[in-house]
């Protein structure tokens, strides 16, 4: 299959490894992985923050970059829900019959990185090793808008020589929020800490999410409190096959 | 008109406020301890019932009937009220309610009352309007009994001492009942708030109530709760006053079966209250001998217009969004600055009070949605919030320091940057280049602004120095479709 990356503005600027690995892994399984330059954002910052009106023509961008492609897989649950749960809002809005006509028939050609695998192409086991203690922690988007489920626990039991931990309350919040991490810091901080709390009260080597944002702001206090957990994309640990990154 | 949520318009913005409630060690360890609990207890009591979803469902569509068409059911209530011998009255505002209760209470020649918890009189401030009047209100309700003696403010709209531990408890007993010897052990603090409350049941002939549900097929009148304290302000007093917010109506009696199921499990986590009271105007030689309901509206009916906002009309005042909700968890209700704390407060205040006050509270959230994953009547708080943001961004952009502001600056920028992969390739490499100011070693340090918000809680891995769209072109890998 040819599967078209949009790999999320915030993973080309701060994460390239993750485009790296899903590739690494689409290609791997025998796909094609295109990356379509003109590609930015998906609008959420500004959609979830209040700027509606100059979330329009981003979003209006992003439909007309995909609006082709076979598939399109997204390295990242919160812009996934952005595109699920406001697209089509967005669409209706502007009056545009057209426009609208695009999201609906694009939406369904849609996918996470996670429910590309499991659900769209069928495979759990993507032939990945790697000997560490992982946690996975649960983010909200994955958990609360795509319904993934244990999908992407799944692909994560068919990795060679990983040992996964359960972080105690999995699916709470991380206090990442976007903007609310600035907006809100203090209690962005607290959410934070409880949650740093019950990450390391299972002593994983990593943990893993289907989101980079929450793991940046997981890395942000682990690392400022001087812990030797580290923070990786599942797409990392499901392209790596020696072991480490 | 007036339109009042609590002392709302004196409070300072969400963060600001919540910075001083995260450093109340005791209040956090308190609110930790009650909302797991209640959270925990919910998810049992959810579980067990194979019908959940559909329960969700119907309570919503019920509600956005009675919504659609509120004008209807109201004028039924009133109608059916009145044939059972209750009175109705109107009340456009907060003054208006507390003028028309006044008013009762002194036509009855009262100059006290018992309260069964009514947060509804919390909104409109009956309490000090009371006072003013020479008229002393007695809370009845264990929780409101501790938030009135310790002359606090309700932190939780279920549960509203939820801030306080029993030994807090034990000392606003001894100082406000003087009973020195009271220790902190809780058969011994419920024993001595019976005592101190038996004797103004027995004494007070008006109570004053609000409302869970009021049934327009019937004109009958509901209330909840687990102690029977409610009970008694609503069977012993000889004038019965019940305040209801009129999107508190549902259409027949039927509807309650939905709605008793999803309350008590949502609320607290039992399968069923203790005490349903639901009483229907009055009856010779039982109960009050005179009833009156006040209909409040007090900025309602502004939501009503728009879909979006009519679903806030929905809340049945559970809590289970509160208890579920990490930012609650971490501030209390206090920090909310308003009665209606939590996820339903930050929607439902603002709205209320026409923005001009509670502009934070939009921002109030992570938009985690575990709000709405509990929600029994299934509003979508975090569809709301983003409305709502969407409505504060409007307001700030009409003015000049709205638009000089850092956030709007910031994302003017981004959208500019996010309208050509030219700009937006620039401004990456611009971001790259003016990291090195704040750059130590990979580590992004003390960034300036709003950014650091960030940097004073968490570290941050400078920008790498080449993109995934830099390694993609420098591999020439394909960039069709």
């Amino acid at each position: 299959m040819r599967i078209a990356l949009f790999v999320a503005c915030y993973n080309d600027t701060l994460f390239p490894e993750t485009g790296i690995a899903v590739t690494q892994v689409l290609e791997r399984l025998g796909h094609t992985v295109t990356f379509p330059m003109e590609q930015t954002c998906c609008g959420q910052m500004h959609y979830n923050t209040g700027f509606h009106r100059e979330a329009v023509p981003i979003v209006r961008r992003f439909v007309q970059t995909f609006r082709d492609a076979e598939a399109v897989c997204v390295p990242s649950s919160s812009c996934v829900s952005m595109m699920r749960e406001h697209y089509e809002m967005i669409a209706e809005a502007s009056n545009d019959a057209a426009f609208l006509a695009e999201v609906r028939s694009l939406l369904p050609r849609i996918h996470e990185f996670s429910e590309l695998l499991v659900n769209r192409l069928g495979v759990e086991d993507v032939g990945a090793t790697f000997a560490h203690r992982v946690a996975y922690h649960a983010s909200c988007h994955s958990v609360r808008v795509l319904h993934l489920g244990d999908v992407p626990i799944r692909l994560l039991r068919a990795v060679r020589g990983l040992e996964l931990v359960e972080i105690p309350d999995r699916e709470q919040c991380c206090g990442f929020g976007g903007t609310f991490a600035v907006k809100n810091a203090d209690v962005s901080g607290a959410m934070l800490k409880a949650k740093q709390a019950n990450i390391v009260s299972v002593a994983p080597e990593v943990v893993t999410a289907v989101d980079n944002s929450c793991l940046m702001h997981l890395y942000g206090g682990l690392h400022r409190a001087g812990s030797a957990i580290r923070t990786l994309h599942i797409a990392s640990i499901l392209a790596a096959q020696g072991g480490a990154r | 008109m007036s339109i009042r949520v609590g002392k709302t318009a004196k409070a300072p913005e969400f963060p600001v406020a919540a910075k001083c409630a995260l450093q109340n060690e005791q209040l956090r360890k308190n609110v930790h301890h009650a909302t797991d609990v209640i959270r925990n207890k919910r998810a049992l009591r959810v579980a067990e019932m194979p019908d959940w979803e559909h329960l969700r469902q119907s309570a919503h569509e019920i509600k956005e009937q009675t919504l659609a068409h509120l004008d209807r059911y109201l004028i039924e209530f009133e109608r059916n009220c009145t044939a059972a011998g209750g009175t109705v009255h109107w009340a456009r505002d907060a003054d208006e309610a507390n003028a028309i209760a006044i008013s009762l209470i002194q036509q009855y020649g009262g100059d006290e009352v018992i309260k069964v918890k009514t947060m509804t009189s919390d909104e409109v401030q009956m309490n000090p309007a009371l006072h003013a009047a020479g008229i002393t209100p007695h809370e009845t309700d264990l929780a409101d009994m501790i938030v009135q003696l310790g002359d606090d403010e309700p932190s939780h709209i279920v549960v509203p001492a939820l801030h306080r531990n029993r030994f807090e408890i034990r000392d606003i007993f001894r100082k406000k009942m003087h009973r020195a010897e009271l220790t902190e052990q809780p058969e011994e603090l419920a024993a001595a708030a019976r005592r101190y409350l038996r004797d103004r049941f027995l004494r007070v002939k008006i109570g004053v109530s609000g409302a869970n549900f009021a049934i327009a097929e019937t004109g009958s009148v509901c209330v909840v709760e687990s102690e029977g304290n409610g009970r008694m302000c609503v069977t012993l007093p000889e004038v019965l006053i019940t305040l209801v917010g009129i999107e508190k109506m549902i259409p027949s009696f039927q509807d309650l079966e939905v709605f008793l199921q999803l309350l008590p499990r949502s609320a607290t986590g039992e399968r069923m209250n203790p005490y349903n009271s639901l009483w229907t105007g009055v009856h010779a030689g039982d109960g009050p001998r005179a009833f009156h309901v006040i209909l409040l509206d007090n900025g309602r009916t502004k939501l009503l217009q728009s879909k979006m906002e009519r679903e806030t009309l929905d809340c049945i005042r559970c809590g289970a969004c509160l208890n579920a909700c990490p930012v609650y968890r971490e501030t209390g209700g206090h920090a909310y600055g308003s009665i209606y704390s939590g996820p339903i407060g930050a929607i439902l205040s603002p709205q209320l009070n026409s923005m001009q006050h509670s502009r934070s509270l939009p921002y109030a959230s992570s938009l985690c949605g575990a709000c709405y994953e509990v929600c029994p009547v299934k509003i979508n708080i975090p569809e709301i919030l983003i409305h709502l943001r969407g409505r504060v961004v409007q307001d700030d952009q009409k003015t000049l320091s709205g638009n000089l502001s850092q956030m709007n600056l910031a994302m003017q920028g981004a959208a500019i940057a996010f309208g050509s992969r030219r700009r937006y390739e620039a401004a990456q490499r611009l971001g790259r280049m003016g990291q090195t100011l704040f750059q130590r070693g990979d580590q992004l340090r003390h960034l300036p602004g709003m950014a650091g918000g960030w940097t004073r809680f968490r570290d941050l891995r400078a920008l790498p120095k080449q993109s995934f769209r830099d390694w993609w072109k420098a591999n020439s890998r394909e960039t069709g479709l």
